[in-house]
């Protein structure tokens, strides 16, 4: 085989192996990073109460109510939607995304929950979660795949017999 | 009156918690459409690759939407409302790489 015929063969075959590789440790990483760094900021907000009712229970006592808003755009790497590209053919669970929806789902309601916090409030009510896709993934994998989910609700504040 | 970054009270609540609602007005809505910008979609199009947080996108999407919000509290507040109650966002693409946002609800007047 000539030294062309080599190049040829490494920059069509071996070129695309080198960014799955690529693209797989470094996407693992940073998810990996964020699934530790979501773990730290929700342990501190464990105590704070999330509702998902319309209305108070009915012994809540509030006084002042606004909306709250925590929004994100997340990505995967190459590597996980060549992976999907391919699971997809066959069908099935694709495990590679799932990592995907759950980082962003839980960034978008800690974002909220910060947002509450910092205005003040002792609780949100009413949380709902959406979820759309932002562009679609081209076949062969490229284009942008992010994922944009938006958590909102309405944070309260309580009326405490103390403070009244 | 307000709370937080709007001037009017926003809840996604068919009420507004702790106060009692004298008047309704109808519909209040707002929207946007949002174009991605090119730097910006070059940047993203690199961190697509990795994957992680596409942090110019949310930028992008968390001002469309909080100018959509401010359409629909002109709007509320010129029917002479101050409150906004079961507020809904909606998404919707219009055109490759164009968004459109869509926030609504019923404007009421609260005491």
């Amino acid at each position: 085989m000539s030294s062309e015929a080599l190049f040829a063969l490494f920059f069509n075959l071996g070129f695309p192996l080198l960014l799955l590789l690529g693209t797989y440790a470094i996407g693992t990483a940073i998810e990996r990073k964020h699934f530790r760094d979501l773990l730290q900021r929700e342990a501190k907000v464990r105590q704070f109460p999330l509702l998902t009712f319309q209305s108070l229970p009915a012994n809540w006592q509030a006084n002042s109510a606004a909306m709250v808003t925590g929004s994100v755009v997340i990505s995967i790497d190459y590597f996980k939607r060549f992976v999907a590209t391919l699971r997809s053919i066959f069908g099935g669970r694709i495990k590679t995304y799932e990592p995907l929806l759950d980082r962003a789902r839980r960034e978008a309601v800690l974002r909220m929950t910060e947002e509450a916090l910092q205005m003040g409030f002792d609780a949100v009510i009413n949380v709902r979660v959406e979820t759309s896709r932002l562009a679609s993934a081209r076949r062969d994998g490229k284009g942008t795949a992010g994922v944009e989910m938006l958590a909102f609700g309405t944070g309260i504040k309580l009326l405490r017999p103390e403070s009244s | 009156m307000s709370v937080g970054k709007y001037s009017i009270i926003l809840t996604n609540t068919e009420t507004v918690p702790g106060r009692t609602i004298v008047e309704f007005y109808g519909l209040a809505t707002g929207n946007t459409v949002r174009a991605k910008h090119i730097g910006r979609d070059i940047m993203a199009g690199l961190k697509n690759l990795v994957g992680g947080e596409l942090t110019g996108y949310s930028e992008l999407l968390q001002d469309s939407r909080r100018e959509a919000t401010e359409r629909m509290v002109e709007q509320a507040k010129s029917m002479g409302a101050n409150a906004v109650v079961n507020m809904r966002f909606a998404t919707s693409s219009v055109a490759q790489g164009a968004a459109e946002l869509f926030a609504y609800g019923t404007a009421v007047r609260v005491e």
